[in-house]
């Protein structure tokens, strides 16, 4: 079995992160920019899960992956509560509009 | 074999990327990135991961994806025209597409540059073809008992604040 080297892995997890950042750059929406995040703590997680290949016993960067998932989950459902709670007040989703506190 | 499927599979994953990175419509963000975290779940395939795999299809394209579509449509803008291709439009400013842009390529130039000109020396051996999920199991319930108590409490809070965020949020007052 021809295993895939681990640098293969970090270049494609590496281009991933990056269109992730660029999308949280870009898009003037705040679930453009969940999406971009989402996106950068998948990429994390790839090069986690490679490194693990090489650790059989106690498969530590494969238990890493999966505690980022968890608190990728808890991090989206608390995001989109605040997001439709500031939605509701200022009937708008651009980040560059909700520049005050209080309205 | 392995090398071309992985090829496949990682392209997948970037096209996706770029979709999402280029989509005016929201919505095809979304949906473009289901396929982009079917790829990822692919390439943990590859790299030995079968249960995370499993987890990332149930939990992310189960779970965090819908809820982004939910929050796509819950906060879609009134567009009074007919066109359909108007709804969940963002305009991007030249400016943030150019800042995006370098941000992005000099970020990966230099991670390329980093991973190319290191030499990784493994010290384990290779993964053989056996499932993960005993070893998981095993660990999750011994060494690793206090992350995993953590996180169920994590979850608690974001489910109780997440709820509580999210009720009467059209305030009449």
């Amino acid at each position: 079995m021809t295993t895939i080297p681990v640098q293969y892995y970090l270049v494609v997890a590496a281009a991933l992160f990056c269109i992730g950042l660029a999308i949280s750059i870009t898009k003037r929406h705040f679930i453009g920019m969940l999406l971009g995040i989402e996106l950068m703590l998948n990429a994390v997680n790839i090069n986690l899960v490679a490194f693990g290949r090489h650790d059989v016993e106690r498969l530590s960067g494969q238990l890493f992956a999966l505690f980022v998932i968890v608190v990728a989950a808890a991090e989206v459902t608390v995001a989109l509560a605040i997001i439709l709670r500031v939605y509701g007040r200022f009937k708008t989703v651009d980040p560059d509009k909700v520049n005050e506190l209080k309205q | 074999m392995e090398v071309i499927i992985f090829y496949i599979f990682s392209a997948l994953t970037l096209a996706a990327g770029l979709l999402i990175l280029f989509s005016k419509n929201l919505i095809y963000g979304a949906f473009a990135l289901f396929l982009a975290f079917l790829g990822v779940a692919a390439l943990y395939v590859l790299a030995g991961a079968d249960f995370l795999a499993v987890s990332q299809i149930m939990i992310y394209v189960g779970g965090i994806l819908v809820l982004l579509i939910f929050g796509i449509m819950l906060t879609q803008q009134r567009e009074k025209s007919d066109d359909s291709t108007r709804h969940n439009r963002i305009e991007v400013p030249i400016a943030r597409k150019a800042w995006g842009f370098f941000a992005g390529a000099g970020l990966f130039g230099l991670l390329v540059k980093v991973i190319m000109s290191s030499d990784f020396k493994m010290a384990g051996e290779e993964m053989n073809t056996k499932s993960t999920i005993k070893t998981i199991g095993v660990e999750l319930m011994t060494s690793h008992l206090l992350p995993f108590e953590i996180a169920a409490i994590l979850l608690l809070v974001a489910l109780i604040g997440a709820a509580y965020l999210a009720l009467n949020r059209n305030p009449t007052a």
